[in-house]
């Protein structure tokens, strides 16, 4: 691309071959009004606002629809730009009801801000406005549809971000409508970010609604808990409470968007059922106590049980999103007191990995570069329900490149698959190995003679050849291994192939991660093969013999075992009936004070300070944007108390940042444990019952989630998104 | 439970007899096969046609399905076109232009003429379901105004005599209709 | 002379059928190119030289437009023929379609020849029944000839052609409000650049064309670009049909030599109705700007002459009014119109077409307030050249017209709640 030298209001610039002017004034911090443009959707020009003077031209043009040319000479402030952008703005007012007063954009509304620039204070139509009768587009996004200034922002998201066209605008001329089909919900699982696209109150969040006006709210930055790409967030929050949670830009990560989860699943802290003070249960009846006597007693639990039995009828299970900080503490703690039962992978059912492999998780490459791929090969990956942001950027790549599908499920795919496999999931290493033959085949220079060997029994068709050969051809190719392997009886096989096809396709591989900090976790420690940093570790019992085979002690940490763990029945029962199980939850209701004997009450998400370690390995910290209510506290006090009543070195801490810092160095100092994966043992025959016909749906992810109200009423709460029962017969 | 192997053309395929489901195969094989948008048109065109010349939601649907496009789409078509029509009309819609040519012709007469003669409102329908009046821009036939149009034929040159002209084989048209098919009063 | 070009079968007996068009000449230039006696250079030549310039309203150089078809590009390019013909007063495209449906196809094959195109696209309103039906049969008739399909008269050039039928909205005649209506969308148009010629239907290399204008290729081919012109004034060439409305004896088609007097067009269409006395005329469909008769009765019906005077030949509607007229009656008709038929989606004209017509609407009710034409006057100025397509623009410029002509009419209808003309 070419550079071409332009002038806006007298500064000379540089600008690439074929930008907008409106795109070289926005980088060189000149703003030019506009309603309809967006940088991340396709330029509409149709609100005419952003009008200005290029001196060649004998009349003013939209900035947003005219690229810059060599030498080209603009004025956004001349005479004949702010006339054109006055009457511009005096036409958009005409039919907008002006009810800022008592508009929830209010305080943050571009049409207001800029009509204060450019409205006429007496406006000279005098014929009535337009009214428009309101659309019910389901719990998350309120509508005001009289204050629509047609602006289409909504609807070009959906079909050119979402890929699923919901929105529309319906009618024409004056009448012309923005809405669904008749009347629908939205059923997008990014759906809510047309109310940040919405430039006036038209569109805004229906349980943030009426709550704050915009200029009574502060901000704290922080980091959505709910997938493993830990999207950058702004918590607002008005005296002390949360009102509503924004996307914070971030290209790498983000972008400017937020999935509905991340957006809406701080209403579980302020509107659920919230434990408030420490519980004990007493002959079968809960206690409110203080915070000393419900510790002693949680000490003298531990050092009982953990005492009476080596250590072995005690473990400490923890949540998707607990805090790095939090999971570090957790494990230093259950090994200190003697216990080295330690997990948070209660949805893994194949172990064969533990200890292998690097101690980061996820992705060895930028998240980002999703979108210039030339050749995406899904491995069961639901990405749009897993990480739905994900799911944008294999989209953009699809606009020039191919997306392939090993998907043992009917997937929902907002883009174009150019190839898709579905074995029933129970043969999903092999279809997925025929894939690794066809590609030896094309490069037999790569795998060694016992993989070779490994593959001797498989057979590659037509289609893995395509496939292979694709991932070879292109110059930028991808692997995704979804959530839904991490849950297979064969992930370690399937982790073994990715590994293997990536060398030998020149691809470059990745797997997605469950919740939040899965990748925190596993580097702090909160795993029973390894310690911090991936240190050595004596080893104790996985998540899954820890729940299948009963413990009479459980430390759980923001974690329902009978909800989120496959194994959810035995985890009830075992839970049920163990001896003592101590719960760090913020939430009273749920299966928790049945199975529960003492119930710690520690800050929600937001609540407290902490980092999450996302699928790429970035470290994000953040801090507490409001106060926990009552006596809950952040969980990393709670631990640390914990430690100190058991008298464990090293527990003196006084931030959590004296917490994360402690396992950065120890995460420095050691260089990234990697061993080569090895050949895996010849694959067995899996049973389709040891397979996941279910997943966990979008909005059951975790605790959190699981009480956001309104994503509750949403028709995707109620599906699981990866339910075997639609799998096509192969 | 969505049945992923259902059939999406069925269900226009049950609101539509053969020979209209056939007209738009046709209409579909005009454009590029990798196009599933460019019949919209032509498909609600002729699903109005079948339906008494108008448009329901459930229609829509049917044809967003048949022709596998976003319902939203269907919508946006049929809504901005003004030869749809959302709402029951009557079975001969009569549309009278009343753009600059007809209007200095008369269009003006015309349209009280019908509204006596038919004893409705323009926007109305006759209580027997018949006849509907409706006021259209310019219809490319200046050269004959005051001119109307009903159902695909447009009549041009009018005068009062001619108007009732039109009625009287228009209801007599529909009179042998429904004895032919006995129509349920 | 008279019916030379686009009507040259209207004298015979089925004038629509291939009988009667090979009968005058018809399919021979198509025949002379497929033996490879007209390049398409030439063919660009020709019609550069003939100064045709296209008939749906804009007047841009035919010839000029096809040689921005990037004929050598890979990959699909279309030939679409815009005949939805809805700019009010205007009603010549119906008369080929129904009468010489033939010419039509001929021109847009050669034009498919031209721009190495193999498939076309005629684009009729919705109500255009009978034209579809002529058009279908025309369609069969030239098929079966060989004319039009594959390997057309036994070459290796293939040309296909479909109609594509719209559903009531004016819109869909700007070019590319009809080519997004052909891909089955809302007719709304597209912000230029790119232009058809580079991005147009299907995202393919594109040629829009006005029917009259493809119906002129034929002759122009047969007879000589010279000859064509010479039957005009420079750069206004060829014959051009007149579509002659309103208080007149004998309203209907012309089709008459470029340049030729407003007053023998009058006289053809056989004076004032009744013999009335005429007040104005309207002479480039709803959008071009009125003129008094005094002026119009000095002008010739050609591009330059009409807009020298300050309006517009457009698509060559030419609707006469007579002193009944009261202008803000029409006033209101026009802006009615387009308030009606704004697609929506530029902030000015969606919402300034809806103003102008109430503002008319009030002061022809008799709520008119003095302010108002002042105000009427900056609301037009104010949509025009400040949206996507040209309809703002054509919205504006009649209201502008109306004022500029006849704002004592206005004037006096706001203080006497009552009109001047008809009292
Ligand atoms: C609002 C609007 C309506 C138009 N309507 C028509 C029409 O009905 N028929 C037509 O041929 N051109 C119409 N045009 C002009 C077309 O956009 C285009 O210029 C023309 O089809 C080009 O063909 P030509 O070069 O042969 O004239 C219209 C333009 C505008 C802005
Ligand atoms: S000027 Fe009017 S008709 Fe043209 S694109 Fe804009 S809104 Fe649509
Ligand atoms: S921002 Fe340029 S026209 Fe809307």
């Amino acid at each position: 691309m070419g550079k071409v030298h332009i002038e806006i209001n007298g500064q000379k610039l540089e600008a690439e071959v074929g930008s907008m002017i409106i795109e070289v004034a926005d980088n060189a911090d000149i703003y030019i009004p506009r309603f309809c443009y967006h940088k991340k959707l396709s330029v509409a020009a149709n609100c005419r606002m952003c009008m200005v003077d290029v001196a060649s031209l004998p009349k003013a043009v939209p900035a947003c629809a005219t690229p810059v040319a060599e030498g080209m000479v603009i004025n956004t402030k001349s005479d004949r730009a702010i006339e054109a952008q006055k009457s511009v703005m005096e036409f958009l007012l005409i039919n907008h009801p002006l009810d800022c007063p008592v508009c929830d954009q209010g305080g943050e509304c571009e049409l207001q801000d800029l009509s204060v620039g450019y409205g006429e204070d007496v406006s000279r139509f005098t014929e009535g406005k337009r009214v428009v009768k309101d659309k019910n587009l389901g719990p998350l996004i309120a509508t005001d549809m009289t204050r629509c200034i047609h602006c289409t922002r909504c609807v070009r998201f959906g079909q050119e971000i979402i890929g699923i066209r919901e929105m529309g605008a319906t009618g024409r001329g004056e009448h012309v409508e923005i809405g669904t089909f008749i009347e629908s919900t939205l059923e997008s699982e990014i759906s809510a970010n047309i109310i940040d696209l919405c430039p006036v109150g038209a569109l805004t969040a229906k349980p943030s609604r009426f709550k704050a006006r915009a200029w009574e709210l502060q901000q704290t930055t922080s980091i959505a808990p709910h997938d493993c790409l830990g999207s950058n967030v702004y918590v607002h929050h008005r005296r002390g409470e949360i009102i509503r949670v924004v996307p914070r830009e971030n290209e790498d990560i983000n972008e400017v968007w937020l999935s509905d989860r991340d957006r809406f699943s701080y209403q579980a802290l302020t509107e659920g059922e919230r434990l408030l003070k420490p519980r004990i249960k007493n002959n079968g009846k809960w206690q409110e106590t203080d915070w000393q006597t419900a510790l002693n007693l949680v000490v003298k639990e531990m050092k009982r049980i953990i005492g009476g039995t080596e250590g072995k009828e005690f473990g400490a299970l923890l949540g998707n999103n607990v805090t790095t900080e939090e999971s570090y503490l957790t494990q230093k703690l259950i090994r200190g007191a003697g216990c080295n039962n330690i997990d948070f992978r209660m949805r893994r059912r194949d172990f064969s990995g533990d200890g292998r492999g690097s101690v980061r998780s996820g992705f060895n490459f930028p998240l980002a570069e999703l979108d210039n791929m030339d050749a995406t090969l899904l491995v069961a990956a639901d990405l749009r329900h897993e990480q739905p942001l994900s799911a944008i950027r294999v989209r953009r790549s699809t606009g020039f490149g191919s997306a392939m599908a090993i998907n043992p499920f009917d997937g929902e795919y907002n883009f174009r698959l150019d190839e898709e496999l579905q074995p029933k999931p129970e043969m999903l290493a092999q279809e997925y190995a025929a894939v690794l033959v066809a590609a030896d085949a094309k490069r037999p220079d790569i795998l060694s003679a016992e993989a070779k060997e490994w593959l001797s029994g498989i057979k590659a068709e037509e289609v893995h050849h395509r496939i292979a050969s694709n991932l070879i051809e292109s110059e930028n190719a991808c692997i995704v291994v979804g959530v839904y392997v991490q849950e297979h009886p064969q992930a370690e096989v399937i982790n073994w192939i990715s590994e293997s096809l990536a060398n030998v396709t020149g691809a470059k591989w990745g797997y997605m991660t469950q919740g939040g900090n899965s990748a925190g976790n596993k580097i702090a420690g909160a795993v029973p093969s390894q310690s911090a940093a991936g240190g050595k570790a004596i080893k104790g019992k996985n998540a899954k013999q820890m729940i299948k085979d009963g413990l009479k002690g459980y430390l759980l940490v923001n974690c329902e075992p009978d909800v989120e763990s496959v194994w959810s029945k035995e985890a009830l029962t075992n839970l049920e009936k163990a001896e003592c199980v101590i719960a760090l939850t913020s939430y009273v209701d749920g299966r928790v004070s049945e199975y529960a004997d003492v119930m710690l009450p520690i800050a929600g998400c937001y609540e407290t300070s902490g980092t999450y370690i996302n699928v790429e390995g970035k470290w994000q910290s953040f801090t507490a944007a409001v106060k926990a209510p009552d006596e809950a506290r952040p969980g990393w006090k709670v631990l640390r108390v914990l430690g100190n009543l058991l008298d464990l070195k090293g527990f003196e801490y006084e931030s959590s940042k004296q917490v994360i810092d402690e396992l950065r160095e120890v995460f420095d100092a050691v260089s990234d444990r990697r061993n080569a994966r090895k050949v895996p043992p010849a694959l067995g025959k899996v049973s389709d019952k040891d397979v996941t016909r279910e997943s966990l749906g979008l909005y059951m992810v975790d605790p959190m989630v699981r009480r956001a109200k309104a994503l509750q009423q949403t028709p995707k709460a109620s599906t699981h998104p990866i339910s075997i029962s639609r799998v096509k017969t192969s | 439970m969505t049945d992923f192997n259902y059939d999406k053309s069925l269900h226009l395929k049950k609101l539509l007899p053969k020979d209209a489901i056939d007209k738009i195969d046709n209409w579909i094989g005009k454009y590029p096969a990798d196009r599933k948008r460019p019949p919209i048109i032509a498909a609600l065109t002729i699903a109005q046609e079948h339906n008494g010349n108008y448009l329901t939601e459930d229609l829509m649907q049917a044809v967003a399905e048949y022709l596998d496009v976003p319902h939203i789409a269907v919508y946006e078509v049929a809504t901005f076109y003004s030869m749809f029509h959302l709402n029951e009309v009557g079975e001969f819609v009569i549309s009278v232009c009343n753009n600059i040519s007809c209007s200095m012709r008369g269009a003006n007469k015309v349209i009280e003429h019908l509204q006596n003669r038919l004893n409705i409102k323009v926007g109305e329908t006759t209580g027997d379901g018949l006849f509907t009046i409706k006021t259209v821009e310019c219809m490319a036939a200046c050269g004959g105004a005051p001119m109307l149009e009903v159902n695909k034929v447009y009549y041009e040159n009018l005068t009062e005599e001619k108007i009732d002209q039109i009625i009287s084989d228009v209801t007599m048209l529909r009179s042998k209709k429904s004895k032919s098919t006995e129509v349920k009063k | 002379m008279a019916n030379e070009v686009c009507f040259r079968t209207l004298h015979l007996d089925t004038p629509w059928s291939l009988e009667a068009y090979e009968s005058v000449g018809g399919y021979s230039s198509l025949k002379k190119i497929i033996a490879g006696k007209l390049t398409h250079e030439k063919v660009i030549d020709e019609l550069k030289l003939s100064a045709l310039r296209g008939r749906g309203g804009a007047g841009f150089p035919t010839g000029l437009k096809w040689s921005f078809m990037p004929r050598n590009m890979p990959g699909n390019k279309y030939v679409v023929c815009n005949s939805d013909e809805g700019e009010p007063g205007t009603f010549k495209d119906r008369d080929i379609l129904r009468y010489n449906p033939h010419q039509l196809i001929e021109g847009m094959i050669i034009a498919g020849y031209v721009m190495n195109a193999e498939v076309g696209y005629n684009y009729m309103r919705g109500e255009f029944y009978e034209p579809y039906d002529r058009m279908e049969s025309a369609i069969a008739e030239a098929k079966s000839k060989g004319y039009l399909g594959q390997k057309i008269l036994g070459s290796d050039f293939n040309f296909e052609l479909h109609n594509h039928m719209g559903a009531g909205a004016y819109i869909c005649g700007e070019e590319t409000a009809l080519i997004e209506s052909i891909e089955g969308k809302k007719g709304q148009p597209r912000f230029k650049p790119p232009f058809p010629a580079n991005y147009g239907l299907f995202g393919r290399p594109t040629n829009v064309n006005n029917t009259e204008s493809y119906a002129s290729v034929p002759v122009i081919l047969e007879k000589g670009g010279q000859w064509f012109l010479d039957l005009g004034k420079p750069n206004n060439g060829g014959t051009k049909i007149f579509s002659v409305s309103g208080h007149i004896n004998n309203p209907g088609n012309f089709e008459v030599n470029m340049g030729t007097p407003f007053a023998d067009l009058l006289e053809m269409a056989g004076g004032a109705l009744g013999g009335t006395k005429l007040k104005a005329v309207i002479p480039g469909g709803s959008s071009s700007p009125i003129l008094p008769i005094d002026i119009m009765m000095g002008l010739t019906m050609d591009y330059d002459a009409i807009g020298k005077a300050g309006s517009m030949l457009g698509s060559g509607a030419v609707m006469v009014l007579d002193e009944t007229t009261c202008i803000v009656e029409l006033a209101a008709i026009t802006a009615h119109f387009y308030y009606e038929e704004s697609c929506g989606q530029c902030s000015p004209c969606r919402e300034g077409t809806g103003w102008m017509s109430r503002v008319i609407n009030r002061i022809l009710k008799g709520d008119g307030r003095a302010e108002d034409l002042d105000n009427l006057e900056r609301v037009a100025t104010n949509i025009m050249g400040r949206t996507i397509c040209a309809l703002g623009d054509a919205a504006a410029m009649p209201v502008k017209g109306f004022l500029k002509h006849y704002r004592h009419e206005f004037e006096y209808m706001i203080e006497h709640k009552r009109s001047l003309v008809k009292g």
